[in-house]
């Protein structure tokens, strides 16, 4: 009987000898095709060599969602919207001549899955841009990925702010675009205190960190602080201390499925809008209807964009959207800002002449796009994008209609620099 | 007083859901010995049946109780279904259970998606559950009692129907001893279809009573899963009177804990307490007494 450590080793031999050849070959054709008709990224700055096939009919744009999981819920109508403006810019005759090529990827609701599948994008489906990600989890897991392939981003989700990145373009609202114009809200309405309930995770932190201290130096009271983690279905104890604590709001930075029963049991529970509203920044069309308007009516929202936005530009989108999607299907802030991502996308590399990543860089600044919520501009030093701000009412009808808007878009300000307040927040 | 009295509610009706998503287990789990990890999705099911019924029957007073009918056979049926489709296979090899029904759980979640889309769905609480009642002080919402009044008439049915019914004898006599049953002249086969039907059909009863206070949606069945498990393992396998006490338990333990603390917090303290009580009782707070030499 031989060694059985001898039979190991011949055998691993013989798996090595079976896998020499087939990898020199495909070693072989990889460094032939390697240098075909391919974009030539080796620009400055760039420590990754792009992929991306400019010699075709075709450029390859990758979106990339939680297509499954607890932010499903939120994500799929993102990945929706995308596809419609990517469908219209395709049917107006592309963009610089080429058809846009969308190529769909699942992020499953768990940021290394995001991080995973936004290295496949870049690296093996050598897509020209990303459009992706709504948590800030997901967000902060794959801005290494495209900072390391310098490939680019574009996040269309409203988040907490004291974050920029040359790969990322931010087309959702920083805080200085959707948190403080709430606050400066419910000051003036004469709220004296605030409950503030959120996810357990990066976003709502940050945000409530940045509440706070505005708080802090206008006078308003912090009544009581909650996190629960992600996909929590149960309220009824957070409920008990929000109406407790008789707060004058309750600030909601929960996520995804969460805010079904926060609200159920918020109403349940006999508290209403009129004497406690609760102001929610992740709360869009979409999830009302889930919610039920009738838990909901009456409590306020931040955002930049509402379907009931009254605009030519808006009323198209919102039409064009009903007829892809389906008549009942809403239109919300996040889908608002994934549309008018691949529009800014299309215009800035019409401006740039060029696909690559360092040419987009240098030409975003000033770029802009009329968007359904209103004309939105690049703002070059620190890749987010000018917005309206505006608070909503939830109305029974399970739309949101706007109740206070800044008249102009408001100039981003991700670190808060103009805000005395906001020094020592990092 | 009434932050005392409103967190001893509060402990009620989570311990009163968690006893509704356990009960099922206990039987299929507890008794069986099969790992359901698609149980969650059982219960995704009774929630959809909800929603479906709903559509059909305007009033959602009626449409409720008709869904806790038909939840319950949805949830049956698919139980059923799996048991001789797949786990019939694969008695005594409870590792074997645990993947296929994780994997059953998979295919039924991406179901209910496609179906029904990833998006929350909205069903309608009866006019009749809205709002809440004043108790001592505290404000307890009715659609927390009739989950409450639920559990207990759930409860009080099975045990019913396992101590008083020739089926319940028969449950009993097979988790026992499977040969002698079969020995005896019980159908072990039937019996062992009858227990998954009734098992699953209680997770479809929990669905149901959860659209009234969390969202119906296809990851909902998973964010139970986990605590009936607990439930059923902290009570003692094939104990009814174990997973009783253990769902009351956890609830107020969790309810009075997270009211001082937060809820992670809550988890975690709830999380050491259970290993603690399992390290000192391994086989859970009660233990099935049985003559058999198995």
């Amino acid at each position: 009987m031989p060694d059985s450590r001898d039979i190991h080793r011949s055998r691993s031999r013989r798996i090595t000898k079976a896998l020499v050849a087939p990898t020199a070959v495909a070693l072989a054709g990889l460094l032939l095709t390697g240098c075909g008709a391919k974009d030539d990224a080796s620009t400055e700055g760039s420590n990754a060599a792009s992929c991306v096939d400019t010699s075709k009919d075709s450029i390859k744009i990758g979106s990339l969602h939680s297509l499954s999981g607890t932010m499903a819920i939120s994500e799929v109508t993102v990945a929706n919207s995308t596809k419609l403006a990517v469908d219209q810019i395709n049917a107006a005759g592309g963009v610089m001549g080429k058809k846009i090529d969308l190529v769909l990827e699942d992020g499953a609701s768990d940021p290394k899955t995001f991080a995973e599948k936004a290295e496949k994008l870049v690296s093996s489906d050598c897509v020209a841009a990303v459009f992706g990600g709504w948590t800030s989890s997901s967000r902060k897991a794959m801005k290494p990925k495209f900072e390391s392939l310098n490939s680019l981003l574009y996040y269309p989700v409203q988040y907490e702010g004291l974050e920029d990145s040359k790969n990322i373009f931010y087309t959702g609202a920083t805080t200085n675009q959707q948190i403080i114009p709430a606050l400066d809200y419910l000051k003036q309405k004469g709220i004296k205190s605030l409950y503030l309930v959120g996810s357990d995770y990066v976003f709502p932190q940050t945000a409530n960190r940045e509440i706070k201290a505005y708080a802090a130096a206008n006078g308003i009271e912090i009544k009581g602080e909650d996190y629960t983690p992600l996909g929590s279905t149960d309220f009824s104890t957070i409920v008990n201390k929000v109406r407790n604590a008789k707060a004058g709001a309750v600030f909601n930075t929960l996520n995804g499925d969460s805010n079904v029963a926060f609200f159920r049991e918020y109403t349940n529970a006999g508290l209403k809008a009129a004497d406690m509203p609760v102001v929610s920044v992740s709360i869009a069309e979409e999830e009302v209807a889930g919610i039920g308007a009738q838990n909901i009516a009456g409590q306020l929202t931040a955002w930049n964009y509402y379907q009931t936005v009254d605009s030519p530009v808006n009323k198209k989108f919102v039409a064009d959207y009903k007829a892809a999607f389906g008549a009942d299907k809403p239109t919300s802030d996040p889908m608002e800002a994934a549309y008018a991502s691949v529009y800014l996308w299309k215009n800035t590399v019409e401006k740039a002449k060029s696909f690559k990543v360092a040419d987009i860089q240098a030409a975003a600044d000033g770029v802009t796009f009329d968007a359904p919520e209103g004309l939105v501009t690049v703002d070059g030093s620190n890749h987010h994008i000018t917005k309206t701000a505006r608070i909503g009412e939830i109305r029974p009808d399970g739309l949101i209609y706007t109740v206070w808007d800044s008249g102009k878009a408001v100039t981003p300000d991700p670190y808060l620099k103009s805000y005395e307040w906001a020094k020592g927040l990092k | 007083m009434d932050v005392l009295v409103g967190q001893l509610f509060t402990g009620l009706s989570l311990g009163s859901i968690l006893l509704l998503a356990a009960l099922g287990l206990s039987l299929t789990f507890g008794q069986m010995g099969v790992i359901n990890m698609a149980h969650g999705e059982f219960i995704m099911a009774g929630c959809y049946t909800t929603y479906v019924v709903q559509k059909v029957i305007s009033s959602a007073g009626v449409s409720l109780v008709v869904s806790l009918l038909i939840g319950f056979l949805v949830g049956g049926l698919l139980g059923a279904a799996l048991e001789m489709g797949l786990i019939r296979w694969m008695y005594d090899r409870p590792l074997d259970t645990l993947l296929v029904t994780f994997g059953v759980g998979l295919v039924l979640q991406q179901a209910a998606r496609d179906i029904f889309g990833a998006p929350a769905k909205n069903v309608l609480a009866p006019e009749w559950l809205s709002g809440g009642v004043t108790i001592m002080g505290a404000v307890v919402p009715k659609t927390r009692i009739f989950i409450l009044v639920l559990a207990v008439v759930a409860v009080t049915t099975l045990a019913t129907v396992l101590k008083t019914t020739p089926l319940g004898r028969r449950i009993r006599a097979v988790v026992q001893n499977r040969g002698l049953a079969e020995t005896s002249g019980v159908s072990s086969r039937l019996t062992d279809i009858s227990t998954f039907f009734i098992g699953s059909g209680l997770a479809g009863v929990a669905g149901v009573a959860l659209t009234l206070i969390g969202s119906t949606s296809p990851t909902i069945g998973q964010s139970y899963l986990i605590d009936a498990f607990l439930v059923v393992v902290i009570g003692g396998l094939g104990q009814i009177k174990g997973t009783v006490i253990a769902a009351f338990a956890l609830g107020l333990l969790n309810s009075y804990i997270e009211y001082s603390t937060t809820a992670s917090i809550a988890k975690v303290i709830v999380f050491v307490i259970i290993v603690i009580v399992l390290q000192v009782r391994p086989q859970g707070l009660f233990t099935v007494r049985t003559r058999s030499l198995a």
